[in-house]
């Protein structure tokens, strides 16, 4: 062991992580800061993360000298740099939070005051890429051309501009993420609701300017180090043109469509701009080029690290957010080794001899009255990646990695509509139309004419098109497989056609296509991406499988080793904590000595990054390609349960394909997602539970819910993540309509519907079981009451109020469904709680949502002792759970302000797309924290109040009185609640129901009057949804916090009246776990020298 | 000029053989001509044919750059080999309509396809650019030139990197293996292949004024002659056998072109520029081959490298300012720079594998480089190269006046 420096000698850096994760800001910034942790890392720098995102890998224990769960607020980062005695801030690993944070600081003169230097790009160069007009200065400086362009600051001014640039314009906010707040306008009339919304969504700062529409847009990653040495690390190009964000757009790595010389003058120019700017580290730039010649616009530079350098940084092997932070300090590339090579240096610039195809993960579906349209604003939640030889190929993969039903590009998927309208309006399904249209009547000219998608990658879509004709073309002929000769099979293969949908079309069983194409030697081979498109020997470990190589490179090795599923695209209920599950399982896989082997396909991940485990297969995960590297590999077994529900659903299925799962088998796992044989084991164990039946046809539905003792309903199919299908119906007419869709869902499950309890509150068990016993577990409980989804309740830990008894018999029945499902590994039980009864809801075996937060909040990581069970660690575990000196919150971060016009209200499905985790004395401290981390502001003008049922509304009564009188708050009420208010003589505003009978609820928005909006829907309309839409829609559009839970409201109220003399303090997340007796890490040392079981 | 054509076998007496990107279906070749590339270690890689359909012999190399094949094909250095290309698809943006005789404009590089044959893991039947007139294998088609796809290129220049550079045959697949290797045409590499890159005769380029250049020819690309007359040159691009004594007599400085084959093999061009070098404050600059040849004139050797250098991502260091810079690199051959003599210096070295990547002499105006700062394919940033060397050769002319 080299002798670490004293304190006072070494570098203490500050890292700002990205928060929560929102759309536009996903799991990208966990992959970057957790690389640059390990770089500074490597230079012995003292490391301080600020992220209150307790889910991600970057705060996990190992990584960061210090880690604090707060809000990243200029206020807590000055008081963090101040008693961290930090000398240096790095600004560009967490997306633009940390950038808009790190110009903050720099404003007040924080950083000045006390000496902390911006290590990478200066705070000089953010600014000239952050603000347009700057942008267009510094780049018309060198003579680069940018789109014509007018920045306004008003609507009148925006007006002006509009009629000087001329129609088409496209309208975008400055320091916005994900391109909030811009808009096309194709025609006059949509002006003026154009400019509303960007100005309304608090946007200080909109640009009009010279619309693109059907240019090429191209992303170029550009590298540079303080002696100015650059290189270009990768170039990609949109499959859609100009019009649509590159977030929302499918995009391929290399660029395919441009010759030479525009690939180099693109190069070119990405060198020239970030030397005149003067980056240091890592910068992105956007191009538009036209397809008529070579003329091109600079469209945006982001000075750090970004979605698109993940994205690079996945399809090449370039560690760029690595290398970045390398050179922020003070590195020149040729000094940094390439990792993936080991014998040459960062400065080069990888060669391709693969193809990438990302594809955005929409989630449109979960959002009431969410348009599916997409455009210049970002929507789409995750993404995944695809690798392969043939744009058809990767196409096809990666259609089938958004699990999204698709079993390919198939033309009946989604096949609604004119298709002429379906190509010219862009939406998440528009691949298919396309396809719908070849293999129609349409041309790829003409398809290109209505969608102004270049022809190199139509051409890609009619391939597959004419390959579906030729496979069906099989199916009358009856004999199925037999049919298919080896050259169509291998054809169809290197086209990226599953076996399933070979097998559907040719009116073979996929089991029969396995076998034709296993008799003829038709198989995947293992191809690797080493960065020099194998110029030199680069034995690396980064695989993907394809058809087109002739041979297996990699050679599996004789070890011992274990698969690991990932969890593929983020989606809603799907998200970085399941990531954080597979690397620390991967790592103790690591610990007990077994080779690892990774199977995922995010390009979002840590899991994903080639240091992590063994052999990293970026490929999908399904049925298929499991049993394909089951057969090449050689596995000892799999691991389902760390990877979320993708993983989980494959199960049951492998096990009978002769796969051995790991841990909890496969029929306990079918048991608890099976809805009809869990309920059956619950009678069986005498454990309560809610009443349940099993419906499949509407008509036995009305006396399925009398049975139950009537409406409301919970209905849900079996086999779901974060309640997909998942809905409340309160009359018999929205009942028929749920289980329309949910058939649509899957018609192999039956559907399950349940009295939904109201006034229930909800408890959750996270445990590691051990052949039926529990070895270790959590219990949290929900702020919010029953009903709203798990993944949208407020989590504490250790749970506030929930009474001794209630918690010693959800002990005892998480106890004997481990014992009766002999659960080895992770398990989460939900359970609902009601005059002191216990039910349970639901069971999961496998690694729950809740795991990371957990796991950090006890200070043992639960995924590496359940791992260690199902690897054969018998080794007692003391974890003390309930006992501990402080409390944690997890709270949800939602994106509404995005989805332009979902309903933000929470329910029983998921809407949520990340979280926080913070700490606190007490409940009341931790729950301000992770209300302020969420981005929610402490009122200080005035509250909107309208709450709902009579109950509810006498309840809050005190809380009223409380913001009222104690905090001086201006009370505004809906007519109901104000009426309710009055009688208790409480001052407030009456205001009118609707608009024009005086002032309403969205005046008083409108008017910035109030800076908190209670909002509880009480009744439903006929399509289901809540009353109060318009106001909720309101103050996200704005940007009021808004608060739709009526127990979330009181829990907020009070914790301000209980902490309104003490200020949050500021502690990192060791300085909570040291007050435990027993602190994380100890026993880790003794516990790794035990190697792997015997 | 390229060989007479050999009749192999019946087959390929019909013209309709000779088949291009007729097909528009390159993923999906359902009825399709086989292809096979044989190599020296017994190897043998099976395609679909998509150019001319005849039996050719070369040695067989490869390239990683991901775009510029107009530019590569054309690159008179690779005249003689069988190029693969390693990234799998080829022919993505089509081809640019022929240029007419004489002009020496992008994306060509010389006036014809220059490679024996070529190889790739798929054609595009279906291109889409503006400047697109026809596909990749029409142009292979035309030129006589025969090509095979579906042939997985990663695994065979593994084995090319693993084995070394070696000698292939493709060849049509569907006759007897010996006769087609037997018929099958190559460049004779020691002497011919010189004479068939360079010029007949000298010509000179460019206006009436701004400093004089001779760029000498042994297979120079086209854009080496558009970057000097870009920056103002007046350019006299001669045969590499021409008297170039007479000729640099009236001249301000003189470029050594790139070109292929072994640069041992010109000891006649090496004594002629080992006496250019006598003449005092002539800026000579070497490029590539012309590196290799200032290297040999100044006393130093060469020697072959296992398996070249070829793409566009090549990294390489300046000693001394230890900037470094991406450049677009085609060659086999290398310098060694411990056998220069004392008055001359390593200049630029190569950061994957240390070999040399320049040379300059210690007292004279005179230096050469390894890689191409011309690209086409490939990156621009050594560019300035060419700045440097007219700057000299500007001072040269204004002395003259």
């Amino acid at each position: 062991m080299t002798p670490r420096l004293s304190h006072e000698t070494r570098r203490r850096i500050l890292l700002l992580g990205s928060g929560a994760l929102q759309i536009g800001q996903a799991g990208e910034f966990d992959y970057s800061g957790t690389q640059a942790i390990k770089a500074l890392r490597e230079e012995d720098v003292y490391t301080v993360l600020v992220n209150p995102n307790i889910a991600t890998i970057q705060t996990s224990e190992g990584l960061a000298d210090k880690v604090y769960f707060v809000a990243i607020t200029p206020d807590n980062v000055d008081r963090i740099l101040e008693r961290e005695q930090c000398n240096g801030i790095l600004l560009g690993f967490g997306g633009q939070t940390a950038l808009n944070c790190g110009l903050a600081l720099a404003d007040r003169g924080t950083l000045e005051r006390l000496g902390v230097q911006v290590l990478g790009t200066p705070i000089s160069a953010i600014r000239d890429t952050e603000d347009r007009e700057l942008f267009k200065r510094r780049l018309a400086e060198i003579g680069i051309k940018v789109p014509r362009s007018i920045s306004c600051h008003a609507r009148e001014q925006a007006r002006k501009a509009v009629n000087e640039i001329g129609l088409p314009i496209m309208l975008r906010g400055a320091f916005a993420l994900g391109g909030r707040g811009s808009a096309v306008v194709m025609e006059s009339s949509e002006i003026e609701p154009a400019l509303k919304r960007a100005f309304d969504g608090g946007i200080k700062q909109v640009l009009v300017e010279e619309y693109l529409g059907g240019w090429k847009e191209i992303e170029v990653e550009v590298v540079r180090d303080e002696q100015n040495n650059c290189i270009t690390v990768c170039a990609m190009e949109n499959f859609d043109p100009m019009g649509i964000h590159t977030g929302e757009s499918i995009v391929v790595a290399p660029t395919q469509t441009l010759n030479d010389e525009e690939a180099q003058l693109l190069r070119t120019l990405a060198i020239d701009i970030i030397r005149h700017l003067g980056i240091v580290g890592e910068c992105n730039i956007q191009y538009a080029l036209d397809p008529t010649s070579n003329d091109y616009r600079v469209i945006e530079v982001n000075a750090r690290l970004s979605r698109s350098s993940a994205l690079a940084s996945k399809a090449t092997g370039y560690p760029l957010a690595y290398v970045a932070a390398k050179l922020a300090l003070g590195f020149s590339l040729p000094e940094i080794p390439n990792g993936i090579t080991k014998k040459t240096t960062a400065f080069f610039e990888p060669a391709l001899d693969y193809i990438v195809c990302k594809f955005p993960r929409w989630d449109l579906g979960k959002f009431r009255g969410v348009s599916t349209r997409i455009g210049s604003e970002m929507k789409s939640v995750g993404e995944v990646m695809a690798i392969g030889r043939s744009f058809p190929e990767v196409l096809q993969k990666a259609v089938r990695m958004l699990d999204i039903g698709a079993t390919g590009v198939d033309p009946d998927f989604f096949a609604e509509g004119d298709v002429r309208e379906a190509l010219r309006v862009p939406t998440s399904l528009r691949v298919f139309a396309i396809a719908r249209a070849l293999a129609g009547e349409l041309s790829p000219q003409e398809v290109h004419a209505l969608t102004g998608i270049d022809t190199w990658f139509l051409h890609g879509i009619h391939e597959i098109v004419r390959m579906r004709g030729e496979l069906a073309a099989l199916a009358p002929k009856g004999n199925g497989a037999a049919a298919i000769s080896p050259d169509l099979l291998r054809r169809a293969k290197r086209l990226g056609f599953s076996d399933a949908t070979i097998a559907r079309l040719t009116g073979a069983s996929d089991k029969e296509v396995r076998e034709v194409r296993q008799k003829y030697g038709i198989t995947p081979k293992l191809a690797r991406i080493d960065t020099l498109a194998a110029e030199f020997p680069a034995e690396t470990n980064y695989l993907y499988p394809t058809y087109l190589a002739a041979e297996d490179e990699s050679p599996a090795s004789p070890r011992k080793k274990i698969l690991v599923l990932g969890s593929g695209a983020y989606r809603i209920g799907s998200s970085v904590e399941f990531d954080w599950c597979c690397v620390s399982g991967i790592r103790a896989i690591s610990e007990l000595g077994y080779e690892t082997i990774m199977l995922n396909y995010n390009p979002e991940t840590v899991s994903t990054d080639w240091d992590e485990c063994d052999r990293l297969v970026f490929g999908e995960v399904s049925f298929e390609s499991v049993l394909d590297l089951w057969e090449s590999e050689g596995p000892e077994a799999v691991v389902v349960s760390l990877g979320g529900q993708v993983p989980n659903n494959l199960a049951l299925r492998l096990a009978r394909a002769g796969v051995r799962i790991l841990g909890t088998s496969a029929e306990s796992i079918d048991v608890a997602e099976d809805r009809q044989k869990f309920g059956g084991l619950l009678d069986r164990l005498g454990i309560d539970q809610p009443a349940w039946t099993h419906v499949t046809q509407r008509a036995g539905a009305r006396n399925a819910v009398a049975r139950l003792g009537g409406f409301p309903v919970l209905v849900r199919p079996s086999y779901v993540l974060s309640g997909a299908a998942m809905s409340v119906a309160h009359d018999l007419a929205e009942l028929d309509r749920i289980l329309e869709c949910a058939r649509a869902v899957n018609a192999d499950h039956p559907v399950v519907v349940t009295k939904f309890e109201t006034g229930a509150r909800e408890i959750e068990i996270d445990a590691v079981a051990d052949h039926g016993k529990i070895t270790l577990w959590a219990i949290c409980e929900h702020v919010e009451d029953a009903g709203v989804h798990s993944g949208d309740a407020t989590l504490m830990l250790p749970p506030q109020t929930v009474p001794l008894p209630v918690i010693h018999r959800a002990k005892k029945i998480a106890t004997q469904l481990a014992e009766a499902l002999v659960m080895t590994g992770p398990f989460n039980l939900q359970l609902l709680v009601q005059h002191g009864r216990v039910r349970v809801i639901e069971c999961n075996l496998r690694a729950s949502r809740s795991l990371p937060f957990v796991s950090k909040v006890t200070g043992i990581n639960f995924v590496r002792e359940a791992m260690r069970r199902m690897l054969g660690v018998r080794k007692p575990i003391e974890g003390r759970v309930l006992d501990l000196d402080y409390v944690a919150v997890k709270a949800p971060q939602f994106s509404f302000p995005r989805l332009v016009g979902a309903d933000p209200i929470l329910g029983v499905e998921m809407a949520s797309t990340g979280e926080v985790g913070c700490f606190g004395d007490d409940g009341d401290e931790a729950l301000l924290q992770a209300f302020a981390a969420t981005g929610f502001g402490l009122p200080k003008k005035g509250v909107l109040l309208s709450l709902g049922p009579v109950s509810e509304k006498y309840s809050f009564l005190e809380e009223a009185r409380a913001l009222s009188q104690e905090f001086g708050l201006a009370l505004y009420a809906t007519p109901g609640t104000a009426e309710a208010l009055h009688a208790e003589g409480i001052e407030c505003e009456a205001l009118a129901k609707v608009t024009g009978e005086g002032r309403s609820g969205m005046d008083v928005i409108d008017e910035g009057l109030v800076d908190l909006v209670i909002n509880v829907a009480r009744t439903y309309d006929e399509l289901g949804r809540p009353d109060g839409y318009l106001i909720r829609r309101r103050a996200v559009d704005v940007e009021v916090p808004l608060v739709t839970d009526l127990m979330l409201a009181k829990a907020l109220v009070n914790a301000l009246r209980n902490r309104a003399d003490s200020p949050l303090a500021i502690r990192s997340w060791n300085e909570y776990l040291e007050r435990q007796p027993r602190f994380l890490g100890l026993d880790r040392a003794r516990e790794q020298a035990e190697g792997p079981p015997a | 000029m390229r060989g007479p054509l050999s009749p192999i076998s019946e087959e390929v007496k019909s013209e309709s053989l000779f088949w291009g990107s007729r097909r528009r279906d390159a993923f999906t070749a359902t009825h399709s001509l086989p292809m096979k590339l044989f190599l020296e270690d017994g190897s043998e890689f099976e395609g679909v044919a998509f150019g001319a359909y005849r039996p050719v012999v070369g040695e067989v190399v490869f390239t990683t750059a991901m775009s510029g094949y107009v530019e590569s094909l054309t690159d008179p250095s690779f005249r003689g080999q069988i190029l693969v290309l390693a990234f799998p698809l080829a022919g993505n943006y089509g081809v640019p309509a022929p240029r007419p005789a004489g002009s020496i404009d992008p994306p060509y590089e010389s006036s014809q396809i220059q490679v024996q044959g070529l190889v790739v893991q798929h054609s595009i039947g279906c291109p889409s650019h503006h400047a697109s007139a026809r596909t990749l294998g029409d142009w292979l088609t035309s030129e006589g030139v025969p090509a095979a796809t579906g042939i997985d290129t990663r695994s065979l220049i593994r084995r090319l990197r693993e084995h070394g550079t070696m000698r292939g045959w493709l060849v049509p697949g569907n006759g007897s293996v010996e006769r087609q290797k037997q018929y099958a045409t190559g460049v004779e590499m020691q002497r011919e292949l010189f004479h068939l890159v360079a010029p007949k005769e000298s010509v000179q380029l460019g206006g009436d004024d701004g400093p004089r250049v001779l760029l000498v020819d042994v297979g120079a690309k086209d854009n080496l002659a558009r970057s000097l007359l870009k920056r103002g040159a007046r350019v006299i691009r001669a045969p590499w056998h021409a008297d170039l004594g007479g000729l640099a007599s009236g001249v301000d400085g003189v470029l050594i072109g790139n070109g292929p084959g072994d640069p041992q093999d010109l000891g006649e061009l090496v004594v002629q520029v080992r006496l250019l070098f006598k003449r005092p404050d002539l800026p000579i600059f070497g490029v590539c081959l012309g590196h290799q040849i200032v290297g040999l004139a100044a006393g130093g050797e060469t020697y072959k490298l296992p398996y070249g250098h070829r793409g566009a991502n090549q990294p390489v260091q300046e000693i001394g300012t230890r900037r470094c810079f991406i450049t677009s690199q085609n060659h086999g051959y290398a310098v060694n720079e411990r056998t220069l003599p004392r008055d001359w210096e390593p200049w630029f070295v190569n950061l994957n594998d240390g070999t040399n990547e320049g040379i300059r002499a210690r007292f004279k105006p005179i230096f050469s480089i390894q890689f191409h700062p011309e690209a086409c394919p490939g990156p621009r940033d050594t560019a300035f190269l060419f700045d440097k060397f007219l700057r000299l050769c500007d001072s040269v002319h204004q002395g003259r006046l």
